[in-house]
């Protein structure tokens, strides 16, 4: 990931990552909104790393030391969230599902990139006929329902067979080739912006290859957005998993724990009032695409000098008369002195 | 009468990232009804802030202090103080600034072409504000609309009102935002560099409407701008800023015959004047040795012809028509010409960034017209390029060492830019930049630093011919004076061949042994800088020289008699 450009060279390397660089720049409700959603993104995150720590049972557990746990139980003290109707214990299928949901956004996303921003490279430096192609494919894949690529790549991919692996692949690379143009269109776009402007003609005048100029000149410039689609594409990864298991394409409960599964196992379960099922799976979805989003949308916000609100200015006070507090006309005075 | 803007001791803080900074310290001004007052200073001295504090136009980031009270034009001529109309802008609730905007203070932007909206007619424009200041039928506003286009020399306004901004020129958006200024008689009207997007000749034909304005309209005018050539044409008192602080304030011709403060000498020495390369280019000439005249040029271009192939079913742009000149070894050509004159095409068809179509365009030996990039490579380590907007040519990533490094390390001179960093050192050097700032970045350099970068950068290979186009038209003058003095001393060390290209005659002069007049892409006139600029033979040439404001009120005045001669 790269630096913002406007940030000070001097500024430590941690106050310059791209989410605390945002975090200190961040005011009121703008502050609000990404801190709840840094936080139940970590809680995602603790979940999914602590997986066997924080489950009673395993995943895929239909019996513990007493017997088997029984189908559709109210929550209760040996059950938090109560069980499935297949028998499952709801609250490790909800924080084993989460590992699922990471596996699948951590896969989807980097294969995405590599793939979209190395063809978004290509496409807008060189332009021509290439171009032209790798944005018509875009383009088409984007008129095609996401979900329905998506169902049509899961069987392609894991040829109806469900293991964890297989089935977080195809499920990951599925939603890849749906982003894919995302990350293409973006990427291209900036490679566009940053190929006319003037410091990379003047590595052409200066005779620099082609190859060195994508890379050192307009690779590193165009990036700058990439964090920002991360996020709300993370946040769409989960519900396209999610959309995939509860039409049962997903992976089965026995490879791995998946919310979407769970979901659709729980259709029958609403009309009988069984709630507990449904409610939670569906809470966790909610509340991870809820914490991803609002990371995505705040950076989005902050990383945009206009849209960025700032803590309203200081009383003008003597001591900002002071040339070491504000470097700029400090250094113009220079100039005009020297 | 009393003052109708009244500023008095304004200080203007901004929240920004890296905490409050000072924009505008304890400043206190006054506009009198029907003056011009010129607000001077670089870039950076609050100038700008300073006029849109009057009309409550700062961001939500400021913190404003002090008092900037705006009388109606009626309560100043009557002597009262701040009534009804007008009052203290900066404690006014949003509805009340409404009320004020338009009908007692106005504004006209610097830039026509971004100001007017494109998807209206300009005809609607001028009667939004109309319409938001008072009950009118859509008869009545248009009626108005159409007089005060009428007034601000827009012809057959009855037709030009139902217009769209982009079927105007630059110069006649302009007239059209100061008719939408005009509108509704305000007391003052603040134009924030109303001339600095445009060309010369069109900026004489502006700042001719900006005096009748004050003139025939009688409308106070806060005329901020860093040419002091404007100043001198239109401006009746002059206050000069820097860094926020307002540091002289005096009439116009006081200021100029005798400055008070260093500050404003130093500004004032800074303006290039026409004449002065006079002596320079015979020094130069002087030191040459016999039989240079002689030498095979360095480039050579006959009947030179670049086209931009037109978008579909739209005739092609011809950029640059039938062009032919020659810069030998040693000489430095200046290119002059207006906006949309070709001059920036024929240096970016010498360093091989865009293609030639017609004619020849001989470089270094290599034949452009038809060239590869293969045949142009081996030239490009003998071609420097200085780039315009020194904030933009850098690659804000990488470091200025790393950066004037970039020509030693693609050409193999070094293995990499640590490698170079010795040379780089010397280079920064000679462009009196101290070593350590090569570790910096390029956003924490000031403009003038970063061109001078920008030329060690384009002088890392020993280049025999460079191009610079406009290299100092970012610039602040007094900055610009220290970039032209340096280009001129490494010209005088290095000897290369060098194509200065310019907007401005005045910066050509100091620097050309020679000049060319561009003009929709054909060469009107070249020669000495004597014989172009002191004895014009083409009429472009002449309307150009006399359209361009010299900073001195006096000589302006007269030059302005002539200029009119001559428009007549």
């Amino acid at each position: 990931m790269t630096t913002p450009a406007t940030a000070s060279s001097r500024r430590p390397l941690w106050a310059r990552v791209p989410v605390v660089s945002h975090l200190r720049q961040s005011v009121g409700l703008q502050r609000g909104m990404l801190v709840v959603g840094l936080v139940l993104t970590g809680l995602f995150l603790l979940t999914a790393l602590l997986a066997p720590v924080l489950a009673p049972y395993g995943f895929a557990q239909l019996r513990g030391p007493d017997g088997a746990f029984g189908a559709t139980q109210p929550p209760s003290a040996e059950h938090l969230l109560g069980t499935t109707q297949g028998g499952f214990d709801v609250l490790s299928r909800l924080i084993w599902g989460s590992r699922t949901a990471l596996l699948v956004i951590v896969v989807a996303v980097v294969a995405s990139i590599l793939i979209g921003v190395a063809l978004g490279l290509v496409a807008g430096y060189f332009g021509g006929w290439l171009d032209r192609v790798l944005v018509v494919i875009a383009d088409a894949i984007y008129a095609f329902p996401s979900l329905l690529l998506a169902i049509v790549l899961a069987i392609v991919i894991s040829g109806g067979q469900s293991s964890m692996w297989g089935g977080i692949l195809a499920a990951a690379l599925s939603i890849t080739v749906i982003f894919i143009p995302q990350y293409l269109r973006v990427t291209r776009a900036e490679v566009i912006r940053v190929k006319s402007e003037a410091f990379v003609e003047s590595a052409r005048v200066v005779g620099a290859s082609h190859v060195r100029i994508m890379t050192r000149h307009v690779l590193r410039n165009s990036t700058r957005t990439l964090p920002l689609i991360l996020t709300l594409n993370a946040s769409e990864a989960i519900l396209t998993l999610a959309g995939l298991g509860f039409l049962g394409f997903g992976i089965e409960p026995t490879a791995a724990a998946e919310w979407g599964y769970d979901l659709n196992k729980a259709v029958a379960d609403v009309s009988s009032g069984v709630w507990w099922t449904a409610v939670f799976p569906g809470t966790a979805i909610v509340l991870v695409v809820l914490g991803l989003t609002l990371v995505g949308e705040s950076l989005n916000d902050l990383s945009d000098p206009r849209l960025r609100k700032r803590a309203a200015g200081e009383e003008p006070a003597e001591e900002l008369l002071d040339p070491g507090v504000d470097p700029a006309p400090a250094v113009v005075s220079k100039e005009t002195v020297a | 009468m009393t003052e109708i803007v009244d500023i008095r001791d304004l200080a203007v803080t901004f929240a920004t990232d890296h905490g409050p900074v000072r924009a505008v310290d304890g400043v206190s001004l006054a506009v009198h009804p029907g003056e011009v007052l010129a607000v001077v200073g670089e870039s950076g001295s609050g100038k700008t802030v300073t006029a849109k504090s009057i009309l409550g136009l700062l961001p939500e980031t400021a913190t404003v202090r002090g008092a900037v009270v705006v009388r109606g034009r009626d309560d100043a001529a009557a002597g009262g103080g701040a009534s009804a109309g007008g009052g203290d802008v900066v404690p006014m609730s949003a509805s009340r600034l409404r009320q004020l905007r338009g009908r007692d203070a106005a504004m006209v932007f610097q830039e026509p072409s971004t100001s007017l909206n494109p998807v209206f007619t300009v005809g609607w424009q001028i009667a939004e504000g109309l319409r938001a200041h008072g009950r009118l039928s859509k008869q009545e506003a248009r009626d108005k609309a159409i007089d005060i286009m009428r007034r601000v020399g827009i012809p057959d306004p009855e037709t030009r009102v139902d217009h769209y901004p982009h079927q105007f020129s630059g110069g006649q958006k302009q007239r059209i935002v100061i008719a939408q200024a005009l509108a509704l008689d305000p007391g003052v009207i603040v134009a924030d560099e109303p001339t600095t997007a445009l060309d010369v000749t069109v900026q004489a034909e502006i700042l001719d409407l900006l005096r009748r304005c004050r003139d025939e309209f009688g409308a106070a005018i806060v005329l901020i701008t860093h040419n002091m050539g404007v100043v001198a044409d239109l401006a009746d008192r002059v206050a000069v800023m820097y860094q926020g602080k307002l540091v002289e304030q005096a009439p116009v011709r006081e200021l100029f015959a005798n400055p008070q403060e260093p500050y404003t000498r130093q500004l004032l020495a800074a303006v290039p004047r026409i004449g002065e390369g006079l002596a320079r280019a015979e020094e130069r000439a002087s030191r040459r040795p016999a039989g240079w005249e002689d030498q095979a040029p360095v480039v050579a271009a006959r009947d030179l012809r670049i086209v931009y192939p037109g978008r579909f079913r739209q005739p092609d742009f011809v950029a640059v028509d039938g062009v032919s000149f020659a810069i030998r070894p040693g000489e430095v050509l200046g290119l002059v010409g207006e906006s949309g004159s070709g001059k920036t095409t024929i240096g970016r068809a010498m360093a091989g960034l865009t293609r030639v179509s017609g004619g020849s365009f001989e470089v270094l030996g290599v034949e452009m017209a038809g060239a590869r990039e293969r045949d142009i490579r081996p030239i490009r380590p003998r071609i420097g390029f200085v780039f315009q907007d020194p904030a933009t040519s850098f690659n804000p990533l990488l470091t200025i060492a790393q950066c004037v490094a970039e020509p030693l390390v693609v050409n193999g001179r070094f293995g990499s830019a640590e490698d170079a960093r010795a040379r780089v050192d010397e280079l920064l050097e000679a462009v009196q930049l101290p070593a350590s700032y090569g570790d910096r970045y390029p956003h924490e350099l000031s403009g003038g630093q970063r061109q001078r970068a920008s030329l060690a950068r384009a002088l890392a290979l020993d280049p025999e011919l460079l191009i610079a186009d406009e290299p100092t038209s970012a610039l602040d003058v007094s900055v610009q004076a220290r970039v032209l003095d340096l280009f001129d001393e490494l010209h005088r060390e290095l000897g290369f061949a060098a194509l200065f290209i310019s907007h401005d005659l005045a910066v050509v002069d100091m620097l050309a042994d020679r000049i060319a007049v561009l003009h929709r892409g054909r060469l009107v006139e070249e020669g000495t800088g004597a014989e172009v600029l002191g004895a014009p033979s083409d009429a472009y040439t002449q309307r150009l020289l006399a359209s361009l404001p010299v900073p001195d009120p006096v000589e302006q005045a007269e030059r302005r008699a002539q200029w009119e001669a001559l428009r007549g």
